[in-house]
């Protein structure tokens, strides 16, 4: 890393010294073992096997300030309506900081969804218990450098039995004219025992471009908890997003998550979700849109490790131009785990030649009583399809289009709460229309 | 209405239509037949402007058009519409959506203006009820998971409402139970005008038994061999098409 090194030290350092009292606390240990941690491994190069078609050079060469502190940023409730959407309780940061004036919940007795920050003073020990702990020592560098500059984030707490009914939902925006600065939102979702929520996370860009979003996301589902999760992901596309997800279930735990990558122009999303109890189910459910240059890696893992498991899933990419998409999806079912049922589809739809996908289904199966799926394609619209819409009277680009939002809304009709739907409904179309008036010009 | 000469039409190299000759006016019911691999879906997906066939010679004339220069979209707003052999599954969209989707583009064509929700709803409900149709399948992805006969249905559900000139009907009898048959055949005497036309491709002489065709033509190797009236089609029915080939009659109505 060389002069890099010297330079993340450095800004380690000014962080720490701007922390005052914190510096004693759980969590600032975790962020000085993660910033040593950083230092020795630096940034991944393609040599690693989990890196192999993403080349993070245009990170890892350049120098972003790690947003400290919140960052000057004009915006309005009828701004965040436009760059999300209205919901009864959301939560809005800007460069990974909490926006208490444009944030409300309305919540169950009990119930915490708010800034990690905030929760820290109350919630300590719950926070202190998970915080860090499905990722000590395994971290990827962007994990470990999340860590190191960790301040806020989405924090959610469902406690026994609780369910809530209306989604929680986290805006994360990146604002600031002069740009080359990284946000490092850090978010940890706990659901006690049958507790069941739905919270989604959406990251957007506002008035500016050059920078880093790099989040880690932390989930822990006790017995019998259900979380509908969502990841929507519609930032700049000259930006920078390298997203963690890891989900702990335990016995009979419910994790139904949908990830929709629409911007950045360097974009790795990791999905990790182990089964760590019996009867547990899993779904992930993800839809990629490239064009451009735009570079869209989802890396999922699906870990069985326990009996009577199932899991889903569908990830589908929309690639235009010269954009490139990587699914590397692996499913461990551990030498316990029998009985489990896992299916696995990725479908990539290509609208260009010099579009391109790197598939990798990785299946890894020590069980012997076990029922495991997997399938890929990768293809142009279908001719026939096209001509059927023509003879009716539909014109040729609007058959085009017309097939290409329903291969993507193929993901998007399996999430359940209807107004979250409709949301990811539009951004999509409005996203593959752009595309079309960009093509046409 | 619509005139072909002497076309000739091939794919990846094989000439399937050999010289068709068929002239259709408005008002008229004409039925094809002839033995598998004759060329009669090809003949339809020709006149629909599918374009992996190139026609290598002859003329196709629609209300005075080229109808051979035009796109598919154009051929189909212009009144043509062709029900499909196989109709094609498409996941995702919702035949109703698809049907308003087509339906407004025909209209636009014409100068009309779209129709809104309300009145779009009105009318497929009244068209639903003419193919006796259930309500269900307005809601279900165009034809998938549609049995064989349901698509054949959907297809003469798509044709009620886009209310074509000159319809196509390629085998729409073909996997029809015996009361979907007379619903079908229904359905298209209701939809028959002084002013527009129906060309039906079949193999069973039963379903000219309730769409009672003005002319009947056979299809032998890519060329008409024979045509006449509705008595042409019980010929055939008794003696087979061999009778046909043995002794052919190049005729041009
Ligand atoms: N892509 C292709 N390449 C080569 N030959 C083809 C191709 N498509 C169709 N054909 C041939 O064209 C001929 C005519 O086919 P067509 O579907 O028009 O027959 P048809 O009269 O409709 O038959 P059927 O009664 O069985 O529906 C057949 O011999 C068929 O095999
Ligand atoms: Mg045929």
């Amino acid at each position: 890393m060389g002069q890099q090194h010297a330079w993340y030290e450095k800004q380690f350092e000014s962080f720490e010294r701007s922390l005052n009292g914190d510096s004693r606390t759980p969590v600032h240990k975790l962020r000085r073992s993660a910033i040593t941690h950083f230092l020795s491994r630096g940034f991944p190069t393609t040599q690693e096997e989990e890196w192999r078609f993403t080349n993070v050079q245009p990170i890892a060469s350049r120098t972003f300030i790690p947003s400290i502190g919140r960052p000057e940023a004009r915006l309005t409730a009828g701004d965040i309506d436009r760059l999300a959407f209205p919901a009864v309780n959301r939560v809005v940061f800007v460069n990974g900081h909490v926006v208490p004036e444009l944030s409300s919940t309305r919540l169950p007795q009990g119930v915490f969804a708010g800034s990690l920050a905030v929760a820290r003073r109350n919630h300590a020990s719950v926070i202190d218990r998970y915080l860090g702990a499905s990722v000590r020592g395994t971290e990827s560098a962007f994990t470990a450098l999340n860590t190191s500059f960790l301040q806020d984030g989405l924090f959610v707490h469902v406690p026994d039995g609780v369910e809530l009914e209306e989604p929680i939902v986290a805006v994360f925006i990146a604002a600031g004219a002069s740009g080359g600065f990284a946000a490092h939102p850090r978010n940890l979702f706990v659901l006690d025992e049958r507790a069941s929520a739905t919270v989604t996370e959406v990251y957007v860009t506002f008035g500016t471009s050059d920078y880093l979003t790099n989040a880690v996301t932390e989930v822990d589902l006790s017995p019998g908890a259900r979380l509908e999760h969502h990841k929507v992901q519609s930032e700049s596309r000259d930006a920078f997003h390298v997203g963690f997800t890891h989900v702990r279930q335990k016995t009979s735990s419910v994790f139904h998550s949908t990830s929709v990558t629409l911007g950045g122009s360097l974009v790795r999303n990791e999905l990790i979700s182990v089964l760590s109890g019996e009867w547990c189910e899993c779904t992930m459910n993800g839809l990629s849109v490239g064009s451009g240059t735009q570079l869209l890696d989802n890396h999922t893992t699906i870990d069985h490790a326990t009996p009577n498991g199932r899991s889903w899933e569908v990830y589908k990419a929309i690639l235009d131009g010269s954009s490139k998409g990587i699914f590397n999806g692996k499913i461990f079912v551990r030498k316990d785990a029998q009985k489990t049922d896992a299916k696995q589809t990725n479908k990539t739809l290509l609208l260009s030649d010099s579009a391109t996908i790197d598939t990798k289904p990785q299946l890894e199966i020590f069980a012997d009583d076990v029922k495991c799926t997997h399938g890929a394609t990768v293809g142009q619209l279908d001719e026939q399809q096209i001509f059927y819409l023509r003879s009716r009277g539909i014109g040729v680009d609007q058959a085009r289009d017309l097939l290409t939002t329903a291969f993507g809304l193929e993901v998007i009709e399996r999430v359940k709460n209807p107004s979250l739907r409709s949301y990811m409904e539009r951004i999509l179309r409005q996203r593959l229309h752009e595309e079309r008036v960009r093509t046409a010009q | 209405m619509l005139e072909i000469r002497d076309l000739h039409a091939s794919i990846n190299g094989n000439e399937i239509l050999r010289g068709v000759n068929l002239r259709v006016n408005a008002g008229e019911v004409h039925a094809i037949m002839g033995p598998n691999g004759s060329g009669k879906s090809t003949l339809a997906a020709v006149l629909a402007g599918r374009d992996v066939y190139s026609v290598s010679r002859g003329t196709v004339t629609y209300e005075g058009k080229d109808l051979l220069e035009m796109d598919p979209e154009e051929r189909a707003r212009g009144g043509v519409f062709l029900a499909f052999q196989y109709p094609v599954e498409i996941p995702g969209v919702t035949n109703s959506y698809f049907l308003k989707t087509a339906l407004n583009a025909i209209r636009k064509h014409r100068g009309l203006e779209e129709l809104d929700a309300v009145d779009f709803l009105k009318l497929i409900r009244e068209r639903m009820r003419l193919v006796d149709m259930e309500e269900s399948f307005l809601h279900r992805p165009v034809n998938e998971g549609f049995s064989g006969g349901e698509k054949k249905r959907n297809e003469i559900f798509h044709m009620a409402v886009l209310e074509p000139k000159l319809a196509i009907l390629d085998e729409t009898d073909s996997g029809l139970d015996i009361d979907a048959l007379r619903i079908v055949a229904d359905g298209v005497n209701k939809l028959r005008r002084k002013d527009n036309a129906t060309i039906v491709v079949t193999h069973y002489q039963r379903l000219l038994n309730y769409i009672i065709p003005d002319f009947v033509h056979v299809l032998v190797d890519g060329q008409v061999m024979r045509s006449g009236g509705k008595e042409l089609a019980l010929e055939l029915e008794e003696k087979g098409y061999d009778w046909v080939k043995e002794t052919p009659e190049n005729v041009t109505t």
